[in-house]
């Protein structure tokens, strides 16, 4: 192996760890959701979207196709995808989360269609189908290979501090008080909790971070639009990483998320061997094996790779 | 005039479209006790088998449909059988999941099959829309998707009104024990939905692609819409989406009328939003539908 090919494995390696770290981000997101409160949210694609534009719009340099840009700091792009997802995932939640699981599931779907007729019409704004471009990415005036290395880390350092967040909210009250609301929520009514409203949090939280995840996204590509992620693929991969490391279980969650980033975009490299014509039905042909391995978890190992332990309580009754 | 031929009727057919694929949903979500995800891809499923069957025979699709219909019924049944029976017993939530897996499935299935191009039912010619009363524009596909989709719904209405296993499934979607107690074989009535399910969503897909042409997004894209429909009228109420089927399908179409001055009155881009927000006003109004629904 000479040194350029062990450099190309190595910038190969940095992006596996950048994106995998990006869904890992997603995934805890849902987690909280799903994993914790049993919240079903299959509009996550949207909530990506949602950040990604809003951290290009605030970043970027002044344009005349599309709103702002801003040109403001990176830091302050992803705070402001991560107010607005906030505020449109309260409002949301304000209408929706009273609902039963399969009609918020339902619900989230339209939502996430609803953005996605937002982001591709609103031109003024957003550009519509020809995106914005020129997102700047941070520690661009290090040199190659340094930049990307330099977002990887900031990338896993995001998923570190979460993780740790998320994994002490778990633990904590408010994470019991998710679970049962997911496992009962007469009794969690009953205890005198208003479930209405930490359901809420719980869907605020999970969508911030997809916000979040879109945001870091939009800096790590340079350039977003309505093509540049397949929205139902982007939920489906979270939702299927979710369930493969362990609905319920934080670090089954970022497992999932680059172990399944891993299988996805190995099988990438192999089908972008085929020749043009059968490459292109090989992308589909992935999105079946995939959907295929959901079953096959759902079916024979319903807790995932790592599954769900719930804090053990002091008192035994 | 203009608002009848380019709303009213559009509406219409639309609206007719929907009920079908509505009814599917609402006897699958009353009787299975889960919102089945992957309805819309039935119709897709059923929509590109009549093309094919349509290349191989060069018939008409009104003549292909029964073979479609029987097709995507075989599907649907392996499909519950294969996916859905291990989850009977378990908590709803987890079937959406799958069915969730299925719908992405079976889309990327038809797109390894058929390809992701655009199909047309029409092989390049256009059919002259008749002329009544001088102003009234009516396309002959039109007025054969509503008499088909009439049709279908006497049927749907004969068989479950007078068929045994009919019966059966309007019991069982009122109340699972009690139909179980009175000795419903239950398995079987979960087959027969699915038989009835796929087929009519076989007629819609299949009539959506008459009315406009064939692609692999289309099943997702009727998805809301037909829930929509579903809600609106009571799940598990098959007359119930029925209504529902036009009462979107119409709202969808007379939004983008110019109502206040001279512009559509909503942007036609945004006509999907339309059915959200029905259903989103009737599961906070009233989360049992017209018809008086479950509600889960």
């Amino acid at each position: 192996m000479d040194s350029a090919q062990a450099y190309g494995y190595m910038l190969y390696f940095v992006s596996l760890m950048t994106m995998g770290g990006i869904y890992a981000i997603m995934c805890l997101g849902l987690n909280i959701q799903w994993g914790f409160t049993g919240l079903f949210n299959a509009g996550i694609a949207g909530f990506f979207a949602i950040g990604a534009y809003v951290s290009a719009i605030l970043t970027t340099a002044e344009s005349a196709s599309h709103l702002g840009g801003y040109d403001l700091p990176i830091a302050l792009g992803l705070v402001g995808a991560m107010v607005v997802t906030a505020v449109i995932a309260w409002l949301v939640g304000l209408l929706c989360i009273r609902l039963r699981s399969d009609y918020l599931a339902i619900a989230t779907i339209g939502i996430g269609e609803i953005f996605r007729l937002i982001l591709k019409n609103e031109i003024w704004a957003t550009n519509g189908a020809r995106g914005i471009a020129k997102i700047p990415l941070p520690f661009e005036t290090l040199s190659e290979p340094w930049n990307k290395i330099g977002f990887m880390l900031l990338v896993l350092a995001v998923v570190a501090v979460f993780y740790f967040v998320i994994e002490r909210a778990r633990l904590a009250p408010w994470g019991r008080l998710m679970t049962g609301i997911r496992e009962n929520e007469q009794s969690a009514r009953a205890a005198g909790k208003n479930v209405e409203r930490f359901r809420i949090e719980a869907f605020v939280c999970g969508s911030v971070l997809m916000g979040l995840a879109g945001g870091l996204m939009a800096h790590y590509i340079k350039f977003i639009g309505p093509g540049a992620t397949e929205p139902l693929t982007t939920t489906f991969l979270v939702w299927v990483m979710l369930i493969a490391g362990g609905s319920g279980n934080n670090r089954g969650a970022v497992l999932g998320a680059f172990l399944l980033w891993g299988i996805w975009s190995f099988s990438e490299v192999l089908t972008g061997r085929l020749p043009a014509e059968l490459a292109v039905k090989a992308a589909y042909f992935r999105i079946f094996l995939i959907g295929l391995l959901l079953q096959v978890v759902l079916q024979r190992y319903a807790g995932g790779i790592l599954p769900e332990r719930r804090p053990t309580t002091n008192k035994v009754a | 005039m203009d608002f009848i031929n380019f709303y009213l009727i559009p509406g219409l057919v639309l609206g007719s479209i929907y009920a079908l694929g509505a009814i599917g949903v609402s006897l699958v979500f009353g009787i299975l006790r889960f919102a089945n995800f992957a309805h819309g891809e039935l119709m897709l499923i059923g929509a590109y088998t009549a093309y094919s069957l349509m290349q191989f025979t060069g018939l008409h699709p009104l003549i292909v449909l029964p073979i479609a219909m029987l097709f995507t019924s075989l599907v649907a049944l392996g499909i519950d059988h294969t996916f859905y029976k291990p989850f009977r017993a378990s908590k709803s939530t987890i079937v959406i999941v799958a069915s969730f897996g299925i719908a992405l499935m079976a889309r990327s299935a038809v797109q390894i099959i058929w390809g992701v191009d655009t199909f047309s039912y029409s092989s390049g010619q256009i059919q002259m829309p008749m002329i009544l009363f001088e102003t009234l524009r009516l396309s002959p596909k039109h007025v054969w998707i509503v008499f088909s989709s009439i049709v279908l719904m006497i049927v749907v209405h004969v068989i479950l009104t007078h068929t045994r296993t009919g019966k059966a499934m309007r019991a069982m979607s009122d109340s699972a024990e009690l139909a179980q107690l009175t000795g419903i074989k239950t398995e079987s009535v979960v087959k027969a939905t699915w038989v009835l399910g796929a087929s009519l969503a076989t007629a819609a897909g299949v009539f959506l692609g008459w009315d406009s042409h064939l692609h692999s997004m289309m099943g997702f894209y009727m998805l809301l819409p037909m829930f929509a429909a579903a809600i609106l009228g009571g799940i598990g109420q098959p007359y119930g989406a029925m209504v529902g089927g036009l009462v979107v399908g119409l709202a969808e179409e007379l939004s983008a009328y110019p109502w206040l001055g001279d512009s559509p009155l909503l942007s036609p881009a945004y006509k999907a939003g339309v059915a959200f927000a029905l259903m989103i006003i009737m599961l906070i109004w009233r989360p049992s539908g017209l018809f008086r629904g479950r509600v889960f």
